[in-house]
């Protein structure tokens, strides 16, 4: 199987089927208060302890908008190349709930603030545009809990009324691994951006799922099911997975597919069904009349504009030009600001080619094993640029670099400390490296003589005697041409 | 367009009042002579105005992203019907 093509195809006993997906995923606005309150987003707090009159939807409260929000909503559009609307308006969506006191939640319908726009993804089989069409502000529900009593509910409304940004797809994703990339790039483009911090285990970022199945080469699209809320990539997989799978088997048995709202249950690993088309909600929007109409000059566009950092796309493109990397390497990097910063920091300061190895390589290893990121780093990007410098001055040996490195993860020291310390500094001198060499091939002087008649393989066994011999800190290129010398 | 006692039924059900049969009644004539009146301003001609959702001249105005309300807690949960010392308490939830 290719993984440079496209291939995810649900295979069904009268041919195959494609998974067509759209998300709608809700992200919470990076902002200190509430979208229409003065009331703290922050998380974890005590229950009800971040509510205000507002919140709690007291009658004659009047909500006010939060600016940063607004702004935010706009730099994240204007992140995802999307047209920014000087003119929105906020709607009632009307349902009853409850952790939504109001009766409705203030969101944005007709007139979103921001239009059409796309996110890039990088794929093994090319790069694919993902057409976003609109992201709106709302605001988010409270929270219901449902497991504290057997007859009753609790209800915690510190959520009520923090601001959402949600960001609709269009029906542009295709497998399980298109959803996953488009997440991570729609997290990082707002992460770059700071407008949402991502964070799924609390809750930040969501996602609302569409499923449609088709056969190959049918233009018309499959009745839709939305799985609501799934709250991680892992699950949103799973869950499209199993969906996929049981429109396709309802369909070859002849069967309609209902368009309904299902949620994933997690431990069963299945989608169920949560409300019928009968029961679907009647949201029955209109423009709220407590908020008239948001509206604000190019000026105010042009101005976040003018204050935009470098986005993902574009840094890529700026690192494979400036560093030569290779487009996956790229890739890696800008995954994370976090990664591509800690990366050019080291780079600058010493060589290119072993930064991105020990970055990528020797650095997310050691990561991955004690549980951090690259934010929490044990070893700075100063000292790991102080150690490929060491190797890049011929002090010390990539091998021997490997051990200091290790030291360095346990207390971030300067490499230069560690290696005068251990004596690791690399043996470089030619008198003292011809000494050892001649030890080594006069203990082995058998094994010279089967050299001698042909065993060419035999040279990588003196190489690696003679750099044990020197306890790791010979010179590897210097031991090589002296022995090619030495034993010709 | 008029509205029928279906549409009554399914208007207040949503709307979570309960209506009595000589209520919808009632509202049937009310709504139906309010659409009326609808349908004769749907005559104007409309085509070179913009539609508007609200009739104020006033545009949002905005507010800084500051923490103002500290810790409310005991006086929002004055109001509620039942609750514990953290939570509002309402009778089960089952979706």
């Amino acid at each position: 199987m290719s993984d440079k093509e496209f291939n995810y195809y649900i295979s069904g006993e009268t041919g195959k089927w494609e998974v067509v997906i759209g998300l709608e995923v809700h992200a919470q606005v990076s902002s200190n208060a509430k979208l229409f309150s003065s009331s703290s987003t922050k998380f974890g707090s005590e229950p009800n302890s971040q509510v205000s009159l507002i919140d709690a939807a007291m009658p004659g409260m009047l909500p006010v908008i939060n600016k940063f929000c607004v702004e935010q909503a706009v730099r994240t559009g204007l992140g995802l190349k999307a047209k920014i609307n000087l003119l929105s308006v906020f709607d009632r969506k009307n349902y009853f709930y409850a952790d939504l006191p109001q009766g409705y939640q203030i969101s944005q319908f007709k007139h979103p603030i921001v239009g059409e726009g796309e996110v890039i993804l990088d794929m093994p089989y090319g790069t694919k545009k993902i057409g976003i069409e609109r992201l709106h502000l709302e605001q988010d529900a409270g929270k219901s809990l449902h497991d504290q009593d057997p007859t009753k509910t609790f209800i915690d409304l510190n959520r009520s009324g923090v601001a959402l940004m949600e960001i609709v797809s269009k029906p542009d994703l295709r497998s399980p691994e298109e959803v996953a990339e488009y997440i991570k790039k729609l997290r990082s483009i707002m992460r770059y951006l700071g407008t949402c911090d991502g964070n799924m285990e609390e809750g930040s970022l969501r996602a609302d799922v569409n499923v449609s199945v088709r056969k190959i080469g049918s233009k018309e699209f499959g009745t839709r099911c939305e799985i609501k809320n799934v709250n991680s990539i892992k699950f949103m997989q799973q869950a499209i997975q199993y969906e996929a799978k049981r429109q396709v088997e309802l369909l070859e048995d002849g069967k309609k597919i209902d368009q309904e709202t299902r949620l994933f249950d997690t431990k069963n690993n299945e989608t169920r069904q949560m409300r019928s088309k009968e029961d679907a909600h009647d949201y029955r929007y209109f423009p709220d009349p407590d908020l008239p109409p948001l509206k604000f000059e190019q000026t105010f566009v042009d101005q976040i504009k003018k204050k935009l950092p470098e986005l993902p796309d574009d840094k890529k493109e700026r690192l494979i030009k400036d560093y030569k990397l290779s487009n996956y390497e790229a890739g890696v990097l800008i995954s994370d600001k976090d990664t591509s910063d800690y990366f050019e920091d080291v780079a600058k300061n010493s060589d290119v080619k072993l930064a991105i190895n020990w970055v990528i390589g020797d650095l997310f290893a050691a990561l991955n094993k004690i549980g951090k990121s690259i934010k929490e780093s044990p070893i700075s990007s100063k000292n790991l640029s102080k150690l490929i410098q060491l190797i890049k001055n011929n002090t010390i040996s990539g091998r021997i670099a490997k051990e200091v490195f290790e030291l360095m993860i346990n207390d971030n020291r300067d490499p230069k400390v560690i290696v005068e310390e251990k004596g690791l500094v690399q043996e470089s001198n030619v008198d003292e490296l011809e000494k050892i060499i001649e030890k080594v091939l006069k203990d082995n002087s058998e094994k010279v003589a089967e050299y001698k008649s042909g065993k060419d393989k035999l040279f990588g066994f003196f190489v690696g005697s003679v750099i044990k011999e020197s306890k790791g800190k010979a010179n590897p290129a210097l031991v090589n041409d002296i022995l090619k010398k030495k034993l010709s | 367009m008029s509205i029928n006692k279906d549409t009554i039924k399914k208007i207040s059900k949503l709307a979570r009042i309960s209506v009595t049969n000589e209520e919808t009644d009632r509202l049937e004539k009310d709504l139906n002579s309010i659409l009326k009146f609808v349908e004769q301003l749907k005559k104007l001609n409309t085509d070179k105005i913009t539609p508007i959702a609200s009739v104020s001249d006033q545009l949002l105005t905005m507010s800084e992203d500051e923490v103002k309300k500290i810790n409310e807690k005991k006086e929002i949960l004055q109001n509620a019907p039942d609750k514990n010392t953290n939570y509002y308490i309402v009778p089960k939830v089952i979706e």
